[in-house]
């Protein structure tokens, strides 16, 4: 593999100078004339019917235009979760509805000539509410007698919607029961996961205007550019062929922008009016009213035998998807299809998840996807195993981890929302992780022999994981190249870089396929009228599933290459043509050609034609990518705070095709993972309203906080993928809560149920501890 | 009422409310270099140099800093010729969605520009308002380090 010009390169990130230089690429850095400026009424209330709503006033404002509310807007039930047609998620939302679900539902919108005056009417819009009971713990959703969130007769997709059960899963894999009853040794816990946020530093931001024909263009900060033009033609029943849309850099999404909340209502203006529109998230809409991680409730049991090997799992994931049930099921889903084939040695295993409606909150996607909550149990759970067995919990996981050639009865037993695809892993070098990663920390010096220096104690932990590369059989992708005069191409693809670098891998693999300089290909990406189709940036799939199509584009154009070369030199059979330096050389002959000669030979001379193709991608395979991560932190037993002091993220993501962007994703999502560990966490009244929602009282991690990181890639070849390349964008945010609640417990023998480990949760199980030392009978 | 500033080097006239913040001015004139809208001074993205000083435009009157200079992320370099900064940006993969840079790039000027040869701990130090969501920091702090040597090479030549 080692003799790959582009692939396994530092490429430069091709869009990095221009936006390091503040060339204006993001959405609301180009304005258009006469734009109305949309500003959103929230509902302050968890649960409410809007019983009278007065928009009389507000829209005499002075620039006011017009006043959005459910009365006035279409009422198709769809839902905001940019996923794949059909969606797995239940069609339980209206642009606008009577019936207000929680604090931050939408209640009405205003388009006025400036931001001021939209701000100003809707202080005049007059609410009459009816209040409901609300609820705010999950745990009361599912009661008998409980208040029914989605009562309305037009949802569908729901799997219970008069329980609140938004979605249930429910797997079972060999005989659970006899499972635990043959083990030796069963540890049965409950973890808690908490409301979390995305956060990106660019909000949610859309602008709509008519093009010259009168088609809707919509410009957005999204990861999902074809979903969002399905979904709105389907919200404002228009058709798709009305619609184009854009989406030119992105300021991060890590989910939250898999979603469609903001286009259908500035699309809606925008028809309406004939004017751009535009709607900008303030930070505190962002937190309260755009989407949030999953809280989760997870039953963890495990039973293993003497000598280590696992036996039987069971997780029970409670759920709360809060007030919609945007991608409730298939973050559930994750929560055991991304975590339990891992430890395929057990063969009893069992897997049910409630997923329930609450009055709080919408969660939604975020990166990590449900694996972040399962592994939050599951590997603290692990830990704790190896304890009642007197083992070390790295040997624990050596023993029953999954390897090449094998494969998880999970694998097809839970999918994404449906079956599964059977799946035998190809690539894996989870040994290997163990073996570095334990050295780089010094694993066998340290754990189990917390150090003290006064107050403050060290001590180290650890987690193993894996994820997937895009979804089997659902996920697609396709791209389409072109060729140009001087031997450049035109890459057009339905990727979705938001941030990550795709648009850059994209450039080294045609690369790499054409024998060019990644530079040599102008890549234009997620534009719906321009490019062929992608399902956009998620579910790990870019590198794999775009990056797939690009490949089989460029394949195809190779051989066109080819074909015109053999012509070209009269060896009509010749196979072992080589593409290097922007030619295509025939070893044999000595004869050789450049491409820009065969572009100039096919675009104006010979046997005329675009060399040119369109590849698509999609894949029965999702190729896990492993990781396994090791922290040590300091804890100081008096104010309670945990600071950790180096983390390793040992990974194998498959061939890295550009290692500087693969170690950008992993320390981005782990680091991302240390604040929704320590400090991230949404606050709320006891009526359901955030009080935090700011990056002052929300605190994400700034440089600060960084404890010395190292990453190792310890390199595989997955033949699946393209260049032997698997997935790396969301693993590595699953390890900080379970490394960081095994540190804890090393240091100091306790172990919190609920992230984040804040010091006020340390104190407390510290004092709890020391209260259990003193009590003089075990109930046990 | 009317306030002039010096901008990347350029004179400017602006029409202002007296109320508003240098954030939504500068960027309403055309200056969409200039990222952030927490207006609470909390994320970094909204970063300028004033007098060559970073501040967050989201908290300062545009109408109080009337007559400075401000310098924003165009002021240091362009795609020709881009600041050390930049290109060190760009070379370590510091640079994911970039929409923290703009601002990140500017804090690290400013510390270069008091203290050409920081540590690790005056970088992190300079940088921490910055908020990144992506990067998780350290291809940031390493492209500082790395700018710091490109500046001292171009000095020798
Ligand atoms: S917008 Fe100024 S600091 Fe965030
Ligand atoms: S690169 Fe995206 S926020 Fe910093």
């Amino acid at each position: 593999m080692s003799n790959f010009k582009s692939i396994g390169k530092d490429t430069k990130k091709i869009d990095a100078l221009s936006l390091a230089t503040g060339q204006p690429m993001f959405v609301d850095d180009v304005s258009f004339p006469n734009t109305l400026q949309i500003k959103l009424l929230y509902s302050p209330h968890a649960h409410a019917i809007i019983e009278d709503i007065d928009t009389s006033e507000a829209e005499k404002y002075p620039g006011v235009k017009m006043v959005l509310t459910y009365k006035n807007t279409p009422h198709i039930p769809h839902t905001t979760a940019g996923q794949g047609w059909p969606e797995p998620s239940p069609y339980d939302t209206w642009m606008f509805n009577e019936k207000v679900k929680f604090v931050g539902d939408r209640v009405a919108a205003v388009a006025a000539e400036t931001e001021e005056q939209a701000t100003e009417a809707l202080k005049l819009i007059k609410v009459k509410y009816k209040v409901l009971p609300a609820i705010l713990d999950p745990e009361e959703s599912m009661k008998e007698g409980a208040p029914i969130i989605h009562d309305e007769p037009w949802i569908t997709g729901a799997y219970d919607p008069k329980k609140n059960l938004a979605a249930h899963i429910d797997i079972r894999v060999g005989d659970i029961e006899k499972g635990f009853k043959e083990s030796d040794v069963v540890v049965e816990e409950t973890f808690e996961t908490q409301y979390a946020q995305h956060t990106p530093i660019e909000p949610h931001v859309t602008i709509t205007y008519l093009d010259e024909y009168g088609r809707l263009v919509i410009r957005t900060s999204t990861q999902v550019p074809f979903h969002v033009r399905r979904i709105v033609a389907q919200a404002l029943q228009i058709p798709v062929q009305k619609i184009r849309v854009i989406k030119p850099r992105i300021g991060g999404g890590f989910g939250t922008k898999q979603e469609i909340i903001l286009e259908e209502i500035c699309s809606f203006v925008t028809l309406k009016t004939g004017r751009p529109a535009r709607i900008l998230y303030t930070r505190e809409e962002e937190f309260i009213s755009a989407r949030t991680r999953h809280p989760f409730k997870v039953k963890v049991k495990i039973g293993a035998k003497k000598d280590g090997m696992l036996h039987a799992i069971s997780l029970y994931a409670l759920s709360n998807t809060g007030a919609y049930g945007t991608h409730g099921l298939t973050v559930a889903s994750n929560a055991g299809s991304k975590t339990l084939p891992l430890y395929n040695k057990a063969e009893n295993v069992e897997f049910i998840s409630d997923i329930v409606y609450t009055n709080m909150p919408v969660a939604g996607a975020y990166r990590g996807y449900g694996a972040t909550q399962g592994y939050a149990a599951l590997e603290q759970a692990i830990d704790m195993v190896a304890e009642k067995l007197g083992m070390d919990p790295w040997e624990l996981r050596k023993k029953n981890h999954i390897k090449a050639g094998e494969t998880s009865p999970i694998f097809r037993a839970l999918g994404e929302g449906r079956e599964g695809v059977t799946q035998y892993i190809q690539s894996c070098a989870l040994d290997e992780l163990l073996e570095k990663g334990a050295k780089e920390i010094g694993w066998f010096e340290k754990y189990g022999r917390p150090k003290r220096n006064g107050s403050k104690v060290r001590g180290v932990g650890m987690s193993m994981h894996m994820q997937g590369s895009g979804i089997p059989l659902i996920d697609m992708g396709a791209a389409t190249l072109k060729m140009n005069e001087d031997g450049s191409f035109n890459l057009l693809y339905g990727g979705t870089d938001i941030g990550t670098g795709l648009d850059t891998v994209a450039a080294q693999i045609v690369a790499e396929t054409l024998g060019i300089k990644p530079e040599q290909v102008i890549v234009y990406a997620s534009d719906t009228d321009l490019t062929p189709f992608d399902v956009g940036a998620y579910a790990s799939s870019g590198t794999f599933v775009s990056g797939g199509a690009v490949l089989k584009a460029a394949l195809k154009v190779r051989e066109q290459i080819l074909e015109v070369a053999r012509e070209k030199f009269g060896e009509p059979d010749s196979k072992d043509y080589i593409l290097e330096n922007g030619k295509v050389i025939s070893p044999k002959s000595g004869k050789s050609i450049t491409l820009s000669e065969i572009a100039y030979d096919t675009l104006y001379v010979k046997n005329q034609h675009q060399i040119g193709a369109t590849g698509s991608f999609v894949s029965p395979y999702s190729p896990p990518p492993f990781a396994v991560h090791f922290v040590e932190i300091e804890v100081d037993e008096e104010t309670g705070e945990i600071k950790p002091i180096k983390y390793v993220a040992a990974v194998d993501c498959g061939v890295p095709i550009n290692p500087n962007l693969v170690k950008g994703q992993i320390i981005g999502a782990l680091v991302n993972g240390i604040g929704y560990a320590l400090t991230e966490e949404y606050h709320f009244t006891p009526s359901g309203r955030m009080t935090n929602p700011n990056f002052m009282d929300y605190k994400i991690p700034s440089t600060r906080d960084l404890p010395e990181i190292k990453v190792i890639l310890a390199e595989t070849y997955e033949p699946t993928g393209p260049y032997g390349a698997k997935s790396v964008a969301e693993i590595n945010i699953n390890g900080p809560i379970p490394a960081i609640g095994n540190a804890l417990h090393d240091a100091l023998g306790i172990r919190l149920h609920r992230s984040p480990y804040t010091p006020e949760r340390v104190l407390e199980a510290i004092r709890k501890s020391k209260e259990k030392k003193l009590e003089p009978v075990d109930p046990e | 009422m009317k306030v002039k500033y010096i901008i990347n080097g350029k004179e400017e006239e602006y029409e202002i409310h007296p109320g508003e913040v240098l954030l939504d001015v500068l960027r309403r004139n055309g200056h969409s270099e200039i990222k952030g809208n927490c207006y609470l001074g909390t994320c970094g993205a909204c970063t300028v140099l004033i007098d060559g000083e970073p501040h967050t435009s989201c908290t300062i009157l545009a109408a109080k800093v009337n007559g400075k200079h401000i310098t924003t992320i165009k002021g240091i370099g362009d795609l020709n010729n881009p600041h050390p900064l930049q290109k060190a940006f760009v070379d370590v993969g510091a640079v994911q969605c970039g929409f923290c840079t703009p601002g990140t790039i500017l804090s690290a000027y400013a510390l270069l520009k008091k203290n050409p040869n920081p540590t690790d701990e005056d970088i992190k130090k300079a940088l921490d308002g910055n908020l990144c969501r992506c990067t998780g920091y350290v291809q940031q702090v390493e492209a500082v380090k790395f700018a710091v040597k490109l500046l001292k090479e171009g000095k020798d030549e």
